[in-house]
């Protein structure tokens, strides 16, 4: 005889099956075309490459040791990989400037639409979404018309006697820069506007009472309350940032390489894949590396918070 | 106004509402620049020869224009439908429940390609599906469908699940009690109710699917250009304001599709 007890265990696991069984396509799919290929990418990195790109099945750490190290073709010396390493730094370079200047555009801005009238939040919301949502690629090339030389940028400091002749931006560090942080505005602000929507504006007040400044009441209420959609934001922008293909490509003319471009680059004319497969897994680590960094930070303003 | 009278307002710092005007000006300049330059007549990009729409015209009489548009629908379309159904199923199958083994790592996998960076999938994507190629022989737009699906699935996820946790079991209980049977429960009770959550995730879906040019730009095969690698090829070249008359068609869906989204999603309070 079975128990009360008995059926109710057997239901739950027979709720348990079901469950498995309805994520099981969503799983399934992801497994084929997102995370099992990556495992590939792992294998590859491990392999010889090929004369005409592709592999050669044999094993090989030359690939890792590349990422960092280059040898050279006439003495065989060891030296610093510097064109890795002078790109990665730039992307390291680059993807901190993105978020400190996006973070400095989208605190005030967050904070703007978190202080307007309920209904009219909306609103502003909507405005910060709609770019957001509009491809990414005709965003770069609203950004590369606007710096062009002939540009409205150029024109107007022209216009204004600022220039005699107009400066070149465009294909440099800093057209990558201003097209980043033009792309990735909304990360920041979206993630800074959900934790600003919550503060207790009666702390604020308090702060007041006490004759805080403004300035203290920003450094010593309002920005404490905030840290998780800081953290949040500058995650959010850091990590497509590193990985960038699109904007470096368009907005960097193909001499400014980041990350993204130097992986492309081994599937390219550098034919050499075990490489591009390990640059990949590199780049993957730093991200992980950052989310990490998140998730410890989150979890222990998630306990301070109570 | 009535803020303004009290005196102090204590919501306010100074400076921040120029920044935030500035932050908007700056978010729409280059955007409203781009679409006034479609009408221009001139070839020149940098002068302004009065109004036209030749480079509408000519864009639609552009055969790998249109080509790529219908290809880009055509995949978008499908993967959106397949990643919101997958996305529904595993929606169901993760909320309104006690915690059970697996479930996190559920959620961890599903939102796997948001924490990829892009390039990365597509690289491994390249690899993968270069074997399958040879090993096969086919080399159609499955490809493409696949890729899109998957990294689809978690946007499709986000909406359909957040309308879920914020629906009780009360109403499904009632269903059952009344002798309804699971499926007539959902069909006619859980569905309904969710509808708003399936349409919000679909249109998230499509408009990311429709958007992807890393993913697509590796994948695809030879003469598989959809819109955005198509235009992605073209801007090395030396653009005329066509490309501006593209994109002004491309912003104009993309700003539809978001805009019944923020409707539709609204609609849930």
């Amino acid at each position: 005889m079975a128990s009360a007890s008995e059926i109710a265990i057997e239901r739950d696991r027979a709720d348990i099956r079901k469950r498995w069984l309805l994520s099981a396509p969503a799983l399934f799919l992801i497994f084929i075309a997102s995370t099992g290929p990556l495992f590939i990418v792992l294998v590859y990195s491990f392999l010889a490459p090929g004369n005409y790109g592709d592999v050669k099945w044999e094993f090989s750490t030359d690939a890792w040791v590349g990422v960092v190290l280059q040898r050279d073709i006439f003495d065989g010396t060891i030296s610093l990989a510097d064109a890795h390493l002078q790109i990665f730094l730039r992307s390291v370079k680059l993807s901190l400037a993105t978020t400190v200047l996006t973070l400095a555009f989208g605190f005030p801005t967050a904070y703007f639409i978190a202080t307007r009238p309920q209904k009219t939040q909306a609103f502003w919301l909507f405005l910060i979404t709609i770019p957001f949502w509009t491809n990414l690629l005709i965003r770069t090339y609203a950004i590369q018309e606007v710096i062009r030389n002939e540009g409205i940028v150029n024109n107007v400091l022209l216009w204004l006697g600022l220039i005699d002749s107009p400066i070149q931006i465009l294909y440099t560090d800093l057209a990558i820069a201003i097209g980043m942080v033009y792309v990735y505005l909304p990360l920041m602000v979206l993630p800074l506007y959900a934790s600003m929507e919550k503060i207790d504006f009666r702390l604020v007040e308090a702060g007041y009472d006490l004759y805080a400044t403004r300035f203290q009441v920003l450094r010593r209420i309002i920005l404490p309350l905030v840290k998780p959609g800081v953290v949040a934001g500058s995650i959010l922008v850091f990590i497509p940032s590193l990985g960038a293909y699109v904007t470096p490509r368009v907005l960097g003319g193909g001499r400014n390489l980041m990350f993204g471009n130097l992986i492309e680059l081994q599937f390219g004319q550098g034919r050499n894949w075990p490489l591009g497969a390990a640059l990949s897994l590199t780049l993957m680590v730093l991200v992980m590396i950052a989310l990490l960094f998140y998730v410890r930070n989150f979890a222990r303003a998630e306990r301070r918070n109570g | 106004m009535a803020e303004r009278t009290s005196g102090f307002v204590v919501n306010r710092q100074p400076g921040f509402a120029t920044v935030a005007m500035i932050c908007f000006f700056l978010l729409y300049l280059p955007i409203v620049t781009l679409v006034i330059y479609a009408f221009n007549a001139n070839t020149s990009m940098a002068v302004w020869g009065g109004f036209s729409l030749r480079w509408f015209h000519q864009a639609w009489n552009n055969e790998q224009v249109i080509d790529a548009s219908i290809r880009s629908l055509r995949i978008a379309s499908v993967a959106a439908v397949i990643a919101t159904i997958c996305a529904t199923m595993a929606a169901l199958a993760t909320t309104r429940t006690r915690p059970y083994r697996g479930l996190t790592a559920k959620y961890a996998f599903i939102n796997q390609p948001l924490m990829v960076p892009e390039i990365v999938t597509a690289v491994a994507l390249l690899i993968f599906f270069s074997r399958i190629k040879v090993a096969t022989g086919y080399s159609g737009l499955g490809y493409l469908i696949l890729a899109h699906t998957a990294f689809c699935i978690p946007f499709a996820y986000l909406p359909i699940r957040a309308r879920l946790e914020n629906m009780d079991l009360t109403l499904e209980t009632a269903a059952a009690d009344l002798y309804a049977t699971p499926w007539k429960t959902f069909r006619r009770v859980t569905l309904p109710l969710l509808w708003p959550g399936i349409l919000a995730g679909f249109m998230l879906a499509f408009v990311i699917s429709l958007d992807d040019v890393v993913i697509t730009e590796f994948v695809k095969s030879g003469g598989q250009d959809t819109l955005p690698t198509y235009m992605l090829g073209q801007l090395r070249r030396i653009v005329t304001p066509e490309m501006n008359a593209i994109s002004t068609v491309f912003l104009l869906i993309s700003v539809v599709i978001v805009t019944l989204f923020f409707l539709i999603s609204r609609r849930r309070t």
